[in-house]
């Protein structure tokens, strides 16, 4: 009682409820995933209540596998085609938007830099939604499936890569440019060789993160959707309740979660080597700030 | 002298590029949101406004402003003001959702960022790790992993009738708002938290040491100080989490099997512009998320306001 007390009198004094609260609050956080991790390798049907170890779900049945059952394996396709084809189409544009705005004066550039940060504010339902009807409507692409998925996702995440880079970008001085052009490199490959791996560590970041977006998105991949073949695996997971589901979802929704973390993994991994070859300090924090 | 530096840094980096060698590297990314941003925004006005086609039977487009078809809109707004309107119901069931998982995440968060931005040491890198951890598990997964737990045989129901909480299961998963709630709590506490830990962060020690040197008790300094200096912080993790959770369809439909006596708005407009194309009905979609998108600039705008009201009295003070 007197503890008790003493805890409402000074709650801050020692942090010792507050520690106790924050791991409270990780073990609901995260416990609940690893249930569902460990229902991939339940022996029967159920995702609710455990039946013993297997690995039916993952590659024993002949059928409903994740790596026999025809569906999941495109659903998990579809989902990394997006993230690459993402990755690869958003992080040049935005880098070269994220150097263009740090570094551009004069009309436009205002009104350009305020553009670039409204789809963070946006709610996705709502530029899913324009870019559906835009696709369908205004631009001529019939049946845009996978191409209007990309199209989506890389909408989505040019802000997100101009605001990594900015960061870094205002860091750099000209100094090292002024050096490469006083050596007699022309401006394009001052940039190349000078600036640009000044910014490998943060352009590193950005891939991952563009990477983790497209392939944890939901909403754009499921408004701009055509057919099965174009389904992913979170809209596997949505379209779940009208399907019978079995643990091969979780086993499915475990091998995106192992994809993902891998990848994340290895981005901050060559983040770090990129950094330290450049004799800079490490910015792991900019990845995890950043999908704020 | 920050300015000076970027300044200064400008002029040389004019001199050293040829001219509109900047505005050149802006153009592709310019152009790709000018394209697919602010043309599909004209696009969903453009829907809202658009009026039937003969041949089909669906709504189409009218791109020009002088022929919009206020049919959409005006049958939105009356399902909106109406008081048994279909949208008003929905529209005020996600406000009361919202609100209350948005208190509950303040509530449930506040104290997890407040920790951690006082941790020191390697248990800082590892308590840090683990929250930022969600972030990259898909939402839709974390949801489904809800949904086992949440069954009718599921571990929460056994874990409750075993203690006697419950004399039978609780329907969890058919239609409850608690759930939901829940539901939406559970999706977005991560991302209040990192927001209100970047500046809980900032926060220097100094204050609290001043305050508690001028006698006051460390709970009168965490309500006078600590509360005060990190309502941006707050704003700001408000801010990021309430602007996804107005469009949210997902979490409604997942965790109570797309009953509609859980729907969300964002329910009401997948529906429209998914369910048929017949008629008006992705028109009227493309009315309620004008609506949506006009109701979320406005709650944005008064949290843009109210940051720099308040980033002004702290440099004044």
């Amino acid at each position: 009682m007197s503890t008790l007390r003493a805890l409402f009198a000074n709650p801050w004094r020692k942090h010792r409820f507050l520690a106790a609260y924050t791991w409270l609050y990780i073990v609901w956080a995260l416990v609940p995933v690893v249930i569902a991790v460990g229902f991939s390798f339940n022996a029967g049907r159920s995702r609710s209540v455990w039946q013993g170890f297997s690995l039916e779900w993952w590659t024993g049945n002949p059928d409903l596998a994740v790596f026999n059952d025809p569906v999941l394996t495109s659903a998990i396709r579809q989902s990394l085609i997006l993230a690459i084809a993402t990755m690869a189409i958003a992080t040049p544009i935005g880098v070269a938007l994220a150097l263009g705005l740090a570094r551009w004066r004069g009309r436009g550039s205002g009104t350009s830099n305020f553009l670039m940060l409204l789809p963070l504010v946006t709610p996705e339902i709502v530029l899913a939604t324009g870019i559906f009807f835009t696709l369908v409507f205004l631009y001529p692409v019939p049946n845009p499936g996978t191409l209007g998925q990309v199209v989506g996702h890389v909408t989505w995440s040019i802000p997100y890569v101009v605001v990594v880079l900015r960061g870094r970008i205002f860091g750099v001085g000209p100094e090292l440019e002024e050096a490469a052009m006083d050596l007699g490199a022309p401006p394009l490959e001052a940039l190349r060789r000078a600036l640009l791996p000044v910014l490998a560590p943060a352009i590193f970041a950005a891939f991952t993160i563009v990477f983790a977006l497209s392939i944890d998105d939901f909403v754009t991949s499921q408004f701009l959707s055509t057919d099965l073949a174009t389904q992913t695996v979170p809209m596997l997971i949505y379209s779940s309740g009208r399907t019978a589901p079995n643990p091969a979802l979780n086993a499915t929704a475990t091998l995106m979660l192992v994809i993902s973390l891998a990848a994340i993994g290895a981005g901050l991994g060559g983040m770090r080597v990129l950094a330290r070859r450049q004799g800079l300090q490490a910015e792991s924090s900019d990845i995890a700030n950043i999908r704020l | 002298m920050a300015r000076g530096r970027a300044s200064s840094e400008e002029n040389s980096l004019t001199r050293l590029y040829p001219r509109g060698f900047w505005t050149w590297a802006s153009t592709p990314g310019v152009l790709w949101l000018i394209l697919l941003f602010v043309v599909p925004f004209y696009a969903i006005v453009s829907m809202a406004g658009g009026s039937l086609d003969p041949a089909t039977g669906s709504a189409i487009p009218n791109w020009n402003p002088a022929y919009w078809d206020r049919a959409s809109f005006q049958y939105v707004f009356e399902q909106l003001a109406s008081p048994d309107g279909v949208y008003r119901v929905v529209f005020l069931r996600t406000l009361r959702y919202v609100f209350t998982a948005v208190v509950l995440c303040v509530i449930l968060g506040y104290p997890v960022a407040y920790y951690v931005s006082r941790l020191r040491g390697r248990m800082r890198g590892v308590v840090l790790a683990l929250l930022v951890l969600p972030f990259w598990i898909s939402y839709l997964m974390r949801m489904l992993a809800w949904v086992g737990l949440l069954n009718e045989e599921g571990l929460v129901n056994r874990v409750l009738t075993g203690l006697g909480f419950l004399e039978n299961p609780y329907p969890w998963l058919e239609g409850k708002s608690v759930t939901v709630i829940l539901g939406l709590v559970y999706g977005y506490v991560p991302f209040f938290i990192l927001p209100l830990f970047a500046a809980l962060d900032r926060l220097q020690q100094d204050y609290l040491e001043a305050a508690w040197d001028l006698g006051a008790s460390s709970f009168s300094t965490f309500l006078r100080v600590t509360l005060p200096l990190s309502k941006n912080g707050i704003l700001a993790g408000v801010a990021i989490i309430m602007l996804p959770m107005f469009g949210d369809f997902y979490t409604a439909y997942l965790l109570s099997n797309g009953r509609s006596s859980t729907a969300m708005i964002g329910n009401s407009i997948q529906s429209l512009l998914f369910e048929t194309t017949f008629g008006y009905a992705q028109a009227r979609g493309a009315a309620l998320v004008t609506v949506l998108a006009l109701f979320v600039s406005i709650l944005t705008l008064y949290y843009i306001v109210s940051t720099a009201r308040s980033t002004r009295e702290a440099a004044r003070a």
